[in-house]
């Protein structure tokens, strides 16, 4: 046998999470029209300004077209034959606790690996668990609740603090921003909301698992985080989806706001379902994710870690508009077999001496597709500004690719703007190196990867480390001395 | 410990070695020495289980065991050690975890206890020491921006904290100046014991000066073609490999 079957046959372990869920759903018929929107608003009881802002978005999506400028590749989509919303039939009783929490959701999430009650209750994670697209339970809210914090999901959100609502949504990341964001902005089903108050730092890292499940049924998450001045929250956001034959979109949007000398951390583990071997099936996901330092000393990080997906088309980005405001983007992606990811980051300097970092690892295996694009914009006003960026690729056979497309806007002299890129190959020569020293080709594979990864894993929070060492199906290198 | 007998080995359908008979016994060092292209290298390989060489006939025995049956990982856990004329390179993966994965790798096999940090540091230190190397090495990518001196020397140093039963050294003179010659052949002399063979595959005699084989075999056209002591690489060192072939057929006729 050749080690390039050998290399094969490891990287195309089937997806572990392929498993569907019985669970009858309540879907509004398929198709978009103002009548779907009023009636998505109207099942969620939303009041007047939701559903106008609901509408402005898609009068104005329908004056655009879909975008084609990224390295992917995928059929038109028909947004007609999408079904727009669809609630687990449990939530119509509300569940009041997870005993409340239909069984079989409660199954498919042990099956997943995240025993909700355990999770929550050992690592001291506040999990806000949506299935397909409402939330359908809610912990440690209260404790949050006396530290003035705010974290439930969007549709409550929307119910009982509209005025917080209604003064961030959409001020990062504005309805008429790009076509997958107005048609999010108009149907969005329901998502994550977060509010820390002043001064005050979230004693716990907020989590949200996020699934989709019902067929045919887009996810049009929305997720708003509010870190007022002073402020600290981590947010772990985390995702897999059940096995299935015909594509699926998911087009979510996520704004962060920062306030002065606040901070805001987000992680994401992401394994939509990736297709099959062949490159069938998968989700398609179109997410716009993107901070606002709006404050002076205010600091945003990403970290993501993005194993899943047919076709990933994602640039989380942090406007540093405040003085001295910090933006960071770590970025693991992986392609395997027929999957695609076109993803970077947006880093938009505007205040005086602030700075960004980007790290970007692209693992490609495969027939995988692997692009990293990246902007770094420095303004003219943004005197003193610093950028270090470093892109990474490693392949893994010599049928993927890696892509980088690097986009360098300076307006400010004194700006300094740094960026390193290289590309590696997992070879058969270094598998056999590190069989020839006892250790077997998949622990090989598993240690050059997350040897290539560790400067990421090392940003994201210790539990969640644990969770992307299972998704790149790998074991996390140890540390030594 | 190592019995080679009527070993016949391929790549993609052309045969390099050609009828390879070798006994290697505990506590003994031999020398295959050879001209470019005559095997060496191959049979290093195929010793150590890469699957790009094809065992057409013939058997190997280690340690009483079937050794072509077994994975090339299972064969560096039952004590087989190569050392690679050419150290492959791995970035991002620090040097002391690639030898502590190694290690706790044995030891596993071996149903003892993995070591942790502490202890691992403690003993790779030590043998740090006998290679003359910098503590920072260790903490480096493999072999990555190494010098070709500190390559054979990792490569050593790797084989002094792995302690095999058999040792296979592919090539370890090639390219080191004196100095880092000596280092290495301390190396190995250190591992010199009576519970342990090893086979240096060298193109020069050089390394023989330092490390004083017990048997040296040369290798011409994929077949031992002579054995004898020492002065056997003396001799080749004067007379080149020309000759040697020669001399083969001749024996064989007179043997006939």
């Amino acid at each position: 046998m050749s080690s390039t079957l050998k290399l094969d046959e490891l990287i195309s372990q089937d997806y572990k999470h392929g498993f569907y869920t019985e669970v009858e759903t309540d879907s509004v018929p398929r198709g978009l029209s103002e009548d779907v929107i009023r009636q998505i608003s109207a099942k969620k009881g939303e009041p007047d300004f939701m559903l106008e802002w609901r509408l402005a978005a898609y009068r104005h999506w329908l004056t655009m077209s879909e975008p084609h400028w990224a390295t992917v590749h995928h059929p038109p989509i028909d947004y007609q034959d999408i079904s727009y919303y669809a609630a687990p039939k449990s939530r119509k009783d509300g569940p009041q606790s997870l005993d409340d929490v239909d069984p079989e959701l409660r199954r498919t999430y042990e099956k997943l690996g995240v025993p909700l009650e355990e999770r929550a209750l050992l690592a001291g994670v506040a999990v806000d668990a949506v299935f397909d697209s409402v939330s359908v339970a809610t912990t440690f809210k209260e404790k949050l609740a006396g530290l003035g914090i705010v974290f439930c999901s969007f549709s409550e959100a929307v119910r009982e603090y509209p005025e917080l609502v209604r003064q961030y949504l959409g001020s990062v990341v504005p309805y008429t921003d790009n076509f997958f964001a107005s048609l999010n902005s108009a149907v969005f089903s329901d998502g994550s909301f977060c509010y820390i108050p002043p001064g005050v730092r979230c004693p716990m890292e907020l989590s949200t698992y996020f699934r989709i499940n019902a067929r045919n049924t887009g996810q049009f998450e929305r997720t708003l985080i509010i870190a007022d001045k002073g402020a600290y929250v981590s947010y772990l956001e985390g995702c897999t989806a059940p096995m299935r034959d015909e594509n699926q979109l998911h087009a979510a949007v996520v704004e962060l706001i920062a306030l002065e000398d606040a901070q805001i951390k987000y992680a994401t583990v992401q394994n939509w379902y990736p297709g099959d071997k062949e490159g069938r099936g998968g989700i398609y996901n179109f997410v716009t994710k993107r901070g606002d330092c709006r404050g002076d000393n205010s600091k945003i990080s990403w970290t993501q870690v993005e194993t899943g997906s047919a076709i990933t088309w994602k640039y989380p980005s942090v406007i540093l508009q405040g003085d001295n405001a910090v933006g960071e983007f770590y970025s693991v992606a992986l392609t395997n077999h027929y999957q695609q990811a076109d993803t970077g980051t947006k880093m938009v300097h505007l205040g005086k001496n602030t700075r960004s970092t980007i790290l970007s690892k692209g693992i490609s295996a495969g027939h995988g597709q692997n692009a990293y694009r990246g902007l770094v914009k420095v303004a003219k006003s943004a005197v003193g500004a610093r950028n270090y960026s470093q892109c990474d690729s490693l392949l893994l056979g010599d049928r993927c690719g890696a892509h980088t497309f690097p986009y360098i806007e300076v307006k400010n002299p004194t700006a300094r703007v740094e960026h390193e890129a290289s590309t590696s190959r997992i070879g058969e020569d270094q598998l056999f190196y590190c069989q020839s020293r006892g250790i077997a080709p998949e622990d090989a594979v598993s240690m050059i990867v997350n040897g290539f990864c560790k400067e990421v894993f090392k940003e994201l929070p210790m539990e969640f480390a644990v969770e992307a060492q299972k998704l790149l199906g790998v074991s996390l290198e140890g540390s030594i001395g | 410990m190592l019995e080679i007998s009527k070993l016949h080995v391929s790549v993609d359908d052309k045969p390099i070695l050609r009828g390879i008979d070798l006994a290697i016994g505990a506590g003994e060092v031999h020398a295959i020495m050879g001209p470019n292209g005559s095997g060496k290298s191959t049979l290093a390989h195929v010793l150590a289980g890469h699957d790009h060489y094809t065992v057409t006939s013939g058997e190997v025995r280690y340690r009483g065991r079937d050794l072509l049956a077994l994975s090339p990982e299972e064969r560096a856990r039952e004590g087989i050690f190569l050392a690679f004329q050419y150290p492959v390179e791995i970035p991002g993966v620090a040097n002391i975890y690639l030898l502590k994965a190694a290690v706790n790798a044995q030891r596993k096999h071996r149903g003892e206890p993995e070591l942790d940090a502490v202890d691992f540091l403690a003993l790779v230190k030590d043998k740090l020491q006998l290679m003359g190397m910098s503590q920072d090495l260790l903490y480096r990518s493999v072999n990555e921006g190494f010098s070709g001196g500190e390559k054979k020397r990792n490569e050593i140093l790797q084989m002094v904290v792995l302690e095999p039963k058999l040792a296979i050294l592919d090539e370890t003179d090639s390219g080191l100046d004196i100095d880092a010659l000596k280092v290495v052949a301390g190396g190995i002399n250190a591992m010199r014991s009576p519970e342990r063979a090893i086979l240096l595959v060298t193109h020069y005699q050089r390394l023989l000066d330092y490390v004083v084989p017990d048997r040296v075999h040369v290798l011409a056209q994929g077949r031992i073609a002579l054995s004898g002591g020492r002065e056997l690489a003396q001799e080749l060192e004067m007379r080149g490999y020309g000759w040697v072939e020669a001399e083969a057929a001749n024996r064989r006729k007179g043997g006939a």
